[in-house]
């Protein structure tokens, strides 16, 4: 016990006086959840929109006007002819072009239909299908309008029967991003740094040639490993005491669930982290090895965790790999006891799995730890 | 026996680290391993600190098997590699208290023995390991070595990198701590500090070439060798390499040592060759072998 103690104390000491890993450690995860929370948005706002309006009638001018009012779109211009309009998408002058042919608005009240064309740049395919729904929304409303104004006068009797939904949203009323990017962003650092940080501590007494005089002394395996880790883990709990501050002062991010039950979910998780590090410290030489392969299992981790994209839309493969994946069951806890609030009962499936995914990692890490070769 | 080594191979893929090696140490020796680099001496060395398994062989410290009992050995022995390898962010007293306490025990508990080393960086214990200079780290090390009181201590060329003074201090250090009662085993390339030893192994390319005292070592040495001499060194060396009853030459600071084929060398004669060659300032002398001689007649 003694012999743990000191070399905890040893490693804090050598991690203070490391005048590069401070900023590393707590002034970097600081902007990055900052920078990101403020940056990582599903809202595409300031779309550029162009439109040639071969009609020239009251209908289409309304049509425009609508889109003009609306805050997510910029109406720029109009251009007189479609071959304009594609070299001005091509040179990314506009993002959405909308097309009202000739005879717009007659078609409209001889036949009861017209078609309308849109073009949307999508280089970038999320936005696009944003600024889609975005234009389908304006259309459809813009239609219903019509619909009274023009036709109905005379057919009262023949107005279709409308059902609207309103959608309720649940646990994030007004659809805040923040809301839930800030969360799962703080499950990014915690994770990065304790990975990041063990994967290469191990290393780094490999590389300077410390471990070899240790291996050469009679302390156990287990006594060197829960000393070298356990500072980290105490880093890794004080990272999410920094973020869960800040996310309250800053994105006044609710939190209804028990902290409690989130510091003791973290404090397994990061154990299967720390287990993971350690496991790739054991089969790398240098700190520069175990940091790309620190990296390659990160990006991996983070794409498929369900934060940027929901694994919901992934394929199938995809959607088993994500089991395997700790970031995953992390990212919904933490969503889960802050948004919903929820309870012990119900984090319980992703807590056992996280528990066992710990045991498995640490295991394979101390078995693979090896004084002698 | 301190240290028994019977038939150790270890080879790394295709290369042959050492092969087939045996020798012992006695209780109480300074026994040093010599060879250049890449000989193996750091191989032996890991296999009896229980760092490597060897392919073949076995090997025993103070009474334990290297591979059965190597908890003890980790106890009983003290390690110094050749490279520095303490905590260059911790400061001297740190490094020491960290080492003390990994193996259970403290500075105040075996002081006696490292304090004739100790004191001479004591003036320095809040200094970083990394601040200090070559010969501090060296006693610095040999004192994270020595702390929990060894029965046997190995050094790993502990006198690379370090000046000629805090060499000589390290050497008389090593027999202060012999005369504790430490069983020593120390490599060096260096051939004069052979002659420090008690008795010396010969290795190159992985095999004992010699094992003896090392006055013994030298009394082998089976030609008189001679002291040669003039202005231009490399066409002196160029020059004796010509001579029909060359046996061997080697340069040896300002001269070239020199033996000869015959029984019966005739200096003269070997003076007109040289002078014929154009060399001048010549000077031919008797002198005693070294190591360093014998080490070159056992490696050709």
């Amino acid at each position: 016990m003694k012999t743990i103690g000191y070399i905890i104390q040893k490693e804090f000491r050598q991690i203070f006086r490391n005048k590069g890993m401070l900023p590393i450690i707590f002034i970097l995860p600081i902007l990055q959840l900052i920078i990101l929370s403020n940056a990582a948005t599903y809202e595409v706002k300031n779309i550029k929109f162009a439109y040639i309006d071969y009609d020239h009638t009251s209908t289409s001018r309304a049509l425009i006007e609508k889109f003009n009012a609306s805050t997510y779109f910029n109406v720029l211009t109009d251009f007189p002819s479609q071959e304009k309009a594609s070299s001005a998408m091509l040179a990314g002058e506009v993002d959405v072009v909308l097309e009202i042919p000739n005879h717009f608005e007659r078609k409209l009240l001889r036949e009861k239909t017209a078609y309308l064309s849109i073009t949307i740049n999508a280089i970038d395919g999320a936005a696009a299908g944003v600024e889609s729904g975005y234009v389908n929304q304006i259309v459809q409303s813009f239609n219903k309008e019509v619909k009274m104004n023009i036709m109905n006068t005379s057919k009262k009797a023949l107005q279709p029967i409308t059902i609207e939904s309103i959608p309720s949203f649940w646990y994030n009323t007004s659809l805040d991003y923040k809301t839930f990017m800030v969360p799962g962003i703080l499950v990014l650092l915690v994770t990065m740094i304790t990975l990041f940080l063990s994967g290469m501590n191990i290393v780094r007494e490999k590389e300077i040639g410390t471990l070899e005089q240790i291996n050469v002394t009679p302390i156990r395996k287990s006594q060197f490993i829960i000393g070298k880790l356990f500072p980290f883990w105490v880093i890794g709990m004080g990272l999410l005491t920094v973020g869960l501050i800040l996310a309250k002062i800053i994105f006044n991010i609710p939190m209804l669930g028990s902290l409690l039950l989130l510091y003791a979910y973290t404090s397994i998780y990061i154990l299967v982290i720390l287990g993971m590090g350690l496991l790739i410290s054991n089969f790398t030489d240098t700190q520069q090895q175990a940091m790309f392969i620190a990296w390659f299992f990160v990006v991996i981790f983070i794409l498929m965790s369900g934060l940027f994209t929901p694994i919901e839309s992934m394929p199938k493969w995809a959607q088993i790999v994500t089991e395997f994946n700790p970031i995953k069951y992390f990212v919904e806890i933490v969503r889960m006891v802050l948004l919903k609030g929820s309870g012990l009962m119900n984090i319980l499936p992703q807590l056992v799995k996280t528990l066992l995914y710990a045991i498995i990692m640490n295991v394979l890490a101390v078995w693979s730890y090896k004084k002698v070769n | 026996m301190s240290i028994t080594l019977n038939h150790i191979s270890k080879s790394y893929k295709k290369l042959k680290a050492v092969q087939d090696i045996s020798f012992n140490v006695e209780p109480g020796e300074l026994f040093g391993l010599i060879g250049p680099d890449g000989a193996g001496k750091t191989t032996i060395f890991r296999i009896i600190t229980t760092l490597l398994i060897p392919d073949a062989g076995t090997a025993s410290v103070a009474g334990f098997d290297v591979i059965k009992d190597y908890q003890a050995i980790r106890n009983t022995v003290g390690y110094m590699p050749g490279r520095f390898s303490l905590y260059q962010d911790l400061t001297v007293e740190e490094n020491l208290t960290f080492f003390a306490t990994i193996f259970g025990t403290t500075i105040a508990e075996n002081y006696d023995l490292i304090e004739d080393i100790y004191v001479q960086i004591e003036p320095f214990k809040d200094r970083r390991a990394g601040k200090l200079s070559g010969g501090m780290k060296q006693k610095l090390a040999l004192c994270c070595a020595l702390i929990h009181k060894p029965k046997v201590l190995f050094l790993d060329e502990p006198t690379s990198g370090v000046d000629p003074v805090s060499r000589k201090e390290f050497w008389e250090m090593l027999k202060r701590l012999q005369q504790k009662g430490i069983t020593i085993l120390v490599s060096t390339p260096y051939m004069d500090e052979a002659a420090l030893c008690d008795r010396i192994a010969l290795i190159q390319d992985g095999k004992i070439l010699e094992i003896d005292a090392p006055e013994a070592i030298v009394n082998k040495f089976p030609k008189k060798i001679y002291n040669v001499g003039a202005d231009n060194m490399y066409k002196l060396i160029r020059t004796l390499q010509g001579y029909e009853h060359l046996y061997s030459v080697f340069p040896f600071g300002e001269f070239v040592h020199y033996t000869d084929k015959r029984d019966s060398f005739e200096a003269a004669d070997l003076k007109s060759y040289l002078k014929n060659a154009g060399l001048t300032d010549i000077s031919i002398e008797a002198t005693q072998p070294n190591i360093e001689d014998a080490f070159m007649e056992l490696a050709k």
